[in-house]
């Protein structure tokens, strides 16, 4: 489970810092966002294709992982194709579903963009560390390391929780209880793991305090998290292909303006 | 805790001893500076260490607590020993070169990117000693170390300490019901009175000695002065459940034993030995009718009074009164807010009238000295207090046969000796028990059969019958 083991391995993207990943999901989202036609979204995603050989993930991990966003993409289109703005010929109508050429363009549009904003995404995070992340977050954006150490240490107490919630359901078949009343046990069985979660949280944050954290000194780091030419290189690459994507479009006559319509 | 004058000079090993609810981990959390501001508390008179209020000596002072699993910090073994040294602003290099020494001086030789989580108690108890050693602390300070631990940890984790004190001559504290795990290592032995002040301070024999007694009568484990073993009338029973082949795991897709045969009869006590991890826990709780076996099956014709055989396909209510099961952790099995309703809810469920639920739960209460607590929340009790009462509630609805995970795991010798006398008694009414436990005085005790559980590294596949 990547909460409680380090997230490593020997590709490049490994090495990469997560906030250069972050910016750069960012950028094309952004880019993406502005506008919905088949054009830009069809090219960033053929550019981004290329990129992904590079990112280290096997294709059967690159699949399991971002198998979400193969899911919701085309559902997401089928909804724009039914209910979508209608223009052009009408090929089909039933109520308030009217399926025309409009829709079926903004459907492929719909479809192609939610697959050209989410795969790098998923490809980028996944390959987060936690740990890493946490440097990159208190170190080059200058987060509070108060809050970004305390919600890294806390990340680690899930493993913890879900043995106590597999515990805490054998408990209550053992003491009698569990033949009947499923919600109330279940919202009974929340509070108990609420109220050892809170235990145990305070346990972490004693063991946290006694080791010196929150006190006057300014922290040191042990690991240095900058940006490095291989994340301005993500960055650019990024920045390259989300304006590659609107120049195309454009200069096709395809880009229309989120805002214009 | 109150009244308290205390001198320690620098280099003393100090062990400290006292009844439970004498502020002994109180105090160590002040001297760590850890117990909170004013808002948590009253506190009056004055703690210096080095000449400093407490609070402000932060990093001069080391603290180790209990729980291995809440001292973790970080995903990787070299990331949290770095992490106190980050906080006390040491420069990059330096903490490198901390961290490898202090990881030497506690004997974890392993990759600096390793992983936490797959560290044992023993290992995850020397990795939190790392990381405050690294911080080259004048004082060290442990409260109960060794309490969560199997005997191999115990060992592990005070040769790590042995090791430590020799090379850094620190001065040290440490918290601990056992007296003989640490009694050589130290020099001076401070007894805290439960009224406040201190009851007895010197040599570590000389005050064994003279307060050896009292300690033991308050539940600390003195040696000489252990609980007195119950005697037992043991007979062979009817045959109340056994194994056919049985394979166990604790989520579907890891098997971590297969092949087990066992059988448990009444007025016997088995006892399921081995080291953490090996899946004793994951046995216990498939005999129990808990978790399904994996393969093959748990039988159990002596209990099965009119219904089918295999404890798994039981209803809940059904296994009250024949598999009656206590918890590694108290805290798991406790469903309401008070110590009363905990004990009604087996005979509740039982569907007994008032009057009959009084009758079975007075003399528990009784017998476990739970009076004064009825109307507390359980999960405020001490340790000791909710070990008895998870015992209790079981005990309520009368099943013949106990499963018990670590019974008597970090108990004082007081609820030790009650608890041990409790079963030695049962299993004289016929009772049959099987104990999962690493406490090789119980098995001693009470086990009339042992069956232990190999390190799974060494030997996967069946478990070793010992007796």
């Amino acid at each position: 489970m990547s909460v409680l083991t380090p997230t490593a391995g020997p590709q490049a993207v490994y090495r990469i810092n997560p906030v250069a990943k972050f910016t750069t999901s960012f950028v094309l989202s952004a880019v993406l966002v502005l506008s919905i036609d088949w054009v830009s979204a069809t090219v960033a995603l053929g550019l981004e294709f290329v990129l992904f050989f590079w990112a280290g993930l096997s294709l059967r991990t690159f699949f399991r992982r971002t198998l979400p966003i193969w899911i919701a993409a085309p559902l997401g289109a089928f909804t724009i194709l039914l209910y979508g703005r209608p223009s052009g010929e009408s090929h089909f109508q039933f109520l308030l579903i009217n399926v025309s050429d409009g829709s079926i363009e903004l459907a492929i549009a719909t479809f192609l963009r939610m697959l050209a904003i989410g795969l790098p995404a998923v490809v980028l995070f996944v390959t987060i560390d936690p740990t890493d992340l946490a440097d990159g977050l208190a170190q080059v954006w200058k987060l509070p390391a108060r809050f970004v150490l305390g919600g890294l240490a806390g990340l680690r107490l899930i493993g913890l929780f879900l043995d106590d919630w597999r515990s805490l359901e054998l408990a209550r078949r053992a003491r009698g209880v569990a033949d009947t009343g499923r919600l109330r046990r279940f919202a009974s069985q929340a509070f108990a793991l609420f109220v050892l979660s809170i235990r145990r949280g305070t346990k972490l944050a004693t063991a946290m305090e006694a080791r010196g954290f929150g006190g006057d000194t300014t922290r040191t780091w042990a690991r240095e998290s900058r940006l490095r030419w291989p994340d301005a290189v993500l960055i650019g690459l990024g920045l390259l292909v989300a304006a590659t994507a609107a120049a195309i479009s454009i200069a096709t006559g395809h880009w229309n303006f989120i805002a214009a319509q | 805790m109150s009244d308290l004058d205390l001198r320690i000079e620098p280099g003393e090993r100090v062990l400290l001893l006292g009844a439970s609810g004498a502020g002994k981990s109180t105090l160590v959390h002040a001297l760590a500076g850890v117990l909170g501001g004013e808002d948590e508390g009253e506190s009056t008179g004055e703690l210096l260490v080095n000449g400093r209020p407490a609070e402000r000596a932060r990093g001069q002072v080391g603290l180790v607590l209990q729980d291995p699993d809440s001292q973790v910090i970080l995903a990787r073994v070299g990331d949290d020993v770095a992490f106190g040294c980050e906080n006390l602003g040491v420069p990059r290099d330096e903490i490198w070169r901390r961290v490898a020494h202090a990881l030497e001086a506690v004997g974890l030789d392993l990759p600096l990117s390793h992983p936490t989580s797959a560290l044992s108690g023993g290992q995850k108890q020397r990795l939190a000693l790392a990381g405050v050693l690294a911080m080259r602390p004048g004082l060290l300070l442990l409260d109960e170390p060794t309490a969560n631990l199997d005997p191999d940890g115990v060992t592990e984790v005070r040769d790590a300490v042995a090791r430590v004190l020799d090379s850094t001559g620190s001065t040290f504290i440490v918290i601990e019901h056992r007296v003989e795990v640490w009694k050589d290592l130290v020099n001076r032995v401070i007894v805290l009175a439960a009224d406040g002040g201190v009851l007895a301070d010197g040599h570590p024999d000389e005050v064994l000695v003279a307060t050896g007694e009292a300690l033991a009568a308050a539940g600390v484990w003195v040696p000489g002065f252990s609980p007195v073993l119950p005697q037992r009338s043991r007979q062979r029973g009817e045959p109340l459940l056994h194994t056919e082949q049985l394979s166990i795991a604790r989520v579907a897709d890891t098997v971590l034993r297969t092949g087990i045969e066992l059988e448990i009869r009444a007025g016997q006590a088995l006892a399921i030995t081995g080291p953490n991890g090996s899946g004793k826990s994951t046995l216990g709780l498939t005999l129990a009718g808990l978790l399904p076996p994996v393969a093959g099956r748990v039988v159990a014709d002596g209990l099965r009074q009119g219904i089918g055989p295999e404890p798994i396909r039981w209803k809940s209510r059904e296994l009250l009164t024949r598999i009656g099961t206590v918890f590694q952790d108290p805290e798991h099995q406790f469903i309401t807010g008070t110590v009363r309703d905990e004990l009604a809810v087996g005979p509740r469920a039982l569907k007994l009238s008032d009057a009959e639920i009084a009758l079975r739960i007075d003399p528990l209460v009784e017998r476990l000295r739970l009076g004064h607590l009825l109307g507390a929340n359980p999960f405020t009790l001490s340790g000791g207090e909710k070990r008895r009462l998870s015992v209790a509630t079981v005990l309520a609805t009368r099943p013949p046969l106990l499963v018990l995970d670590e019974p008597t795991f970090g108990q004082d010798s007081r609820t030790w000796g009650e608890l041990v006398a409790l079963l030695a008694e049962l299993l004289d009414e016929g009772s049959a028990i099987a104990a999962i436990t690493h406490d090789a005085e119980i098995v001693e005790a009470l086990a009339d059969s042992e069956i232990r559980v190999a390190p799974w590294q060494t030997s996967p596949g069946s478990v070793e019958v010992v007796r």
